[in-house]
């Protein structure tokens, strides 16, 4: 196939699959351009703005300008963090648009071979599969734990891999430690006879796998709340990294899994804690909607899912008098529990009711890290400089000991951006249920006693 | 086509990382929010400084090639689109605010700040730059100036060109004036300054403005008021004028628009109702509650369904955010907006709104208003389909009996949009042969090569016939 032709051909996808009438929707008033992480690392370039993008893709669609390679650049530098889509007045759906735009893009092959080799290995042979993830999650411990670490780097072995998966190599987590479960028995004492609501754990793939850990902390969190957390055995992966890569058909097999399997259950919530599954989760109707027999099951599951936060400020846990020695702390939304979500507000409350925390927002509170699913490995020059903006604005703010993320992807990022700024000895990189239940281990050891049940208080 | 040895040249000027020329680039500089114009430029560049601007601008002259200054492009005239070609320069460099002077009450800053960053800059020191466009979230400092932006304090606080103390420009020839200074009076010379505001883009390129700057009012109260016909609530915004009182702001919105602006902020806004007022009064808490009190009193006396007042600043400024998203959120309703800014002395108010209701529905048109009742600047905005042709032609049928109507009533074809291309035909309706004489004279006198966002502004002489 010659290139010419290839060109042709998405030029004629794009006259045929993208929604016209979404594209239109955009009146160019320009209200994304500040808040797109894209336009402000390209140094202000309209081509990287989503007003721009909607431009293009409308232009391609309609035969105005040739699809070329700097075309599929910006559709490909997109990080689908939907900031955009937050602040348009005009309701443009561009997450849609965007991820139209891509899957057309790689059902014509366009994505460069280290894309393909990292999409292979995530998106369609890792993700969909929950024992390959822990099969990995215990080979990266092993790899850790043997010793080979330390080998390899000194044999420079990981130079064989792009520049990207070594940077994210050099910030993955102690594995043991967080594929670890935490020991959910010495809070057992402290949680409520009387119970708020049963809700079923959505675990998630690398939150169930390399980060169990964090899992673990969000069900005792739950538990100390007063719910019956269940997790039922037969989930997978929500799909969003399949979904948002354009993997459309893949993405919908999973989210009908996801479905029947929490069908089954008597349950008041679906709970997770990782804003990119939380989103997609929500997005389940969407994503099904040319499916009549699936619409209806899949808003339904949709409406009960809630993030870790949501029933935690519902339950009260932010009335809990917990404590901590004086802290500061940032917190770093996932633009997909943000945007797409629409969490933002209870995290910060639950971190402000702890008394000797002091929560310091960054300049410019929106604004993605530049994790976006697997953009850092696909995109690493890009996802680098966005990363380095973000650190610049943390690193302006006195004094911060510890930054609170919201989901892996930014939790991983935020610990890439650390070692890149210079500042992992002093700033320590934590996820929000691990740092609410440092503070429920503090105020047991300052009161000598259990805390108080949420009940009773 | 523009020689690559041009571009090389500009290239040296600006940096390479500076310039874009590449297809996918320049295809989205040739756009504004406008619906109907585009035109590609041939190159964009974005210089640091004034040196690199007075260089670029000799080639300019030299090459006889166009350039336009472009802020956000959030304007809606057409007025950024290159219509010739040429050069498009961003001010995306050039972003720095320069000086907060608190004794003179006076900021200066370079054109590319965005509008809503000088209002956090200055807010912890208790002051604001009153010109509040809808779209100074995104739109520069620079764009404001050049289109003499309006906003929703226009009423009370006045537009752009009331806060502009003074500009540094340079100009088609490479010369750079400093116009005005931190001045309230000056009247040596012409006044430049003023000239310049609302030019544009076409007599010079502003590289610098001394702002003015006014105290935070202490306090705010807002309400709203709904009526059952438009003409009722036209008729309370002359009633509430002739009482003397001056609110900070007076919105109208008609139902289109109402239930446009509900469907996307969900602020409670009383959908069934055919019109709407949203008053805001600033200034001293007493003085405050007695123009509400009045204002409330007049309102009810002119068949007002309902008046309600918030209950504090927090719900008044949800329902002012309310009122920002109006343009936008019509535009939710169908594909392509035509937004336009018919504008009427605030008495004449009522005939204008009953016309446009009248037109619309003899062209079989959607078309919702709101605007800024107070200075009687209305935005009839028509929602319809940029592909149906039959009915794009329908619109310009509508929009030229609006216009005539609209100075018919001793109004003017653009209050705060600004020219561009969009209002070239009728431009010679507001100046007639002799205004479009004298603006011909000075744009030729300052850029004789017309260089400067040729083709905008002055253009077009012949009456514009849309058949």
């Amino acid at each position: 196939m010659t290139k010419r032709s290839s060109d042709h051909e998405i030029q004629q996808a794009f006259d045929t699959q993208m929604n016209r009438d979404k594209l239109l929707q955009c009146m160019r008033c320009g209200f994304c351009l500040s808040t797109c992480p894209t336009y402000i690392a390209s140094g202000f370039k309209e081509s990287h703005s989503p007003r721009g993008r909607i431009a293009l893709m409308l232009a391609v669609a309609n035969g105005q300008k040739e699809p070329d390679e700097d075309f599929y650049r910006t559709i490909e530098t997109c990080l689908d963090c939907r900031a955009c889509e937050a602040v348009c007045p005009s309701g443009v759906q561009y997450g849609e648009l965007i991820e139209t735009a891509k899957q057309i893009l790689i059902d014509h092959h366009k994505q460069g071979v280290k894309e393909k080799v990292i999409r292979s290995l995530t998106v369609r042979g890792l993700f969909p599969h929950p024992g390959r993830l822990n099969f990995m999650a215990d080979f990266v411990t092993f790899y850790q734990r043997s010793g080979l670490q330390k080998l390899t780097h000194l044999l420079h072995i990981m130079s064989l891999f792009p520049a990207s998966l070594r940077a994210m190599e050099a910030v993955l987590p102690d594995v043991r430690a967080y594929k670890k479960p935490v020991d959910i028995r010495p809070f057992a004492a402290d949680f409520p006879e009387k119970k708020t609501y049963r809700v079923a754990f959505f675990e998630g793939c690398l939150m169930g796998s390399m980060f169990q850990h964090v899992n673990s902390t969000s069900k005792v969190l739950l538990q100390l709340a007063g719910c019956d957390v269940i997790s039922p055995a037969k989930q997978i992966c929500c799909g969003a990294l399949s979904d948002h890569s354009g993997e459309k058909a893949l993405a919908r097999e999973m989210a009908k899994k996801n479905i029947a399997v929490f069908e089954a259950e008597k349950i008041d919530f679906i709970v997770n804690n990782a804003g990119g599954c939380e989103a997609e989760l929500l997005e389940y109707p969407r994503l099904l909607a040319d499916d009549p027999e699936w619409v209806p099951r899949a808003k339904a599951f949709s409406a009960k899912v809630k993030d870790v936060t949501q029933i935690l400020t519902l339950t009260g846990f932010d009335q809990l008098a917990l404590q901590m020695p004086p802290t500061k702390i940032t917190y770093q939304d996932s633009c997909h529990q943000q945007n797409v979500f629409g969490v933002a507000q209870e995290p910060r409350q639950l971190l402000q009711a702890i008394q000797g925390v002091t929560l310091i927002e960054m300049e410019e509170r929106v604004g993605c890290c530049g994790s976006g699913g697997i953009y850092n490995m696909v995109e690493p020059t890009a996802a680098n400089h966005i990363l380095d903006l973000k650190m610049a604005k943390i690193t302006a703010l006195s004094g911060v000991q510890r930054i609170i993320t919201a989901n892996p992807g930014c939790f991983m990022q935020m610990r890439l951006g650390v070692k890149r700024a210079g500042i992992d000895e002093q700033v320590q990189v934590q996820s929000i249920t691990d740092f609410l239940l440092d503070a429920v281990n503090y105020t047991r050891t300052q009161n000598q006693q259990a805390i108080i049940a949420v009940q009773n208080s | 086509m523009i020689q690559p040895e041009i571009i090389e040249e500009l290239r040296q000027i600006v940096g390479p990382q500076n310039i874009q020329t590449d297809a996918t680039d320049i295809y989205t500089y040739g756009y504004d929010a406008s619906p109907e114009y585009y035109h590609e430029p041939d190159v964009v560049i974005a210089p640091a400084n004034k040196a690199e601007i007075i260089e670029v601008l000799a080639i300019c002259r030299r090459e006889q090639l166009p350039i336009v200054a472009r802020g956000s492009g959030s304007n809606l005239s057409g007025g950024t689109v290159p219509i010739a070609g040429g050069i498009v320069m961003t001010f995306t460099r050039m972003n720095q605010i320069l000086e907060f002077d608190q004794q003179n009450l006076t900021l200066t800053v370079e054109p590319g700040v965005i509008t809503k960053a000088i209002n956090q800059y200055t807010a912890s020191a208790g002051l604001f730059f009153p010109p509040d466009p809808g779209s100074m979230q995104i739109s520069t400092i620079g764009g404001n100036i050049s289109e003499n932006s309006g906003g929703l304090r226009a009423l009370k606080y006045g537009v752009t060109k009331d806060y502009v103390l003074g500009l540094e420009v340079v100009l088609a020839n490479g010369m750079v004036v400093e116009t005005g200074g931190k001045l309230t009076k000056d009247v040596a010379g012409l006044d430049l300054t003023q000239l310049m505001v609302g030019s544009e883009g076409t007599l010079g390129i502003i590289t610098k403005a001394i702002l003015k700057l006014m105290p935070i009012p202490e306090a705010n109260k807002t309400m709203i008021a709904t009526y059952r016909s438009m003409e009722a609530a036209a008729q309370s915004v002359s009633d509430i004028i002739a009482a003397k009182i001056i609110p900070a702001t007076m919105e109208f919105l008609d139902q289109v628009t109402i239930k446009a602006v509900e469907d996307f902020a969900h602020v409670g806004l009383p959908t069934e109702a055919a019109a709407m007022l949203l008053i805001q009064q600033d200034g001293h808490p007493r003085e405050i509650d007695a123009d509400i009190a009045t204002i409330e009193k007049i309102c009810r006396q002119g068949d007002a369904i309902d008046v309600q007042v918030a209950k504090d600043e927090a719900e008044g400024a949800k329902l002012m955010a309310a009122r920002r998203t109006a343009l936008s959120a019509l535009a939710r309703v169908k594909p392509t907006t035509v937004l336009e800014d018919a504008t009427v002395p605030r008495s004449e108010i009522a005939p204008l709104v009953k016309f446009i209701n009248d037109t619309a529905k003899k062209y079989k048109l959607y078309i919702g208003t709101f605007g800024h009742a107070g200075d009687g600047n209305m935005h009839p905005t028509c929602l319809t389909d940029l592909r149906d042709k039959d009915e794009m032609k329908r619109v310009h049928l509508a929009f030229d009996e609006i216009y005539r109507k609209t100075i018919e009533l001793g109004g003017t074809v653009t209050g705060e949009h600004g020219v561009g291309l969009a209002k070239l035909a009728y431009l010679p309706w507001k100046l007639g042969a002799s205004g479009m004489w004298a603006d011909a004279a000075i744009k030729a006198a300052l850029d004789p090569d017309n260089i400067l966002n040729p083709q905008k502004l002055y253009g077009r002489s012949e009456v514009a016939v849309h058949d």
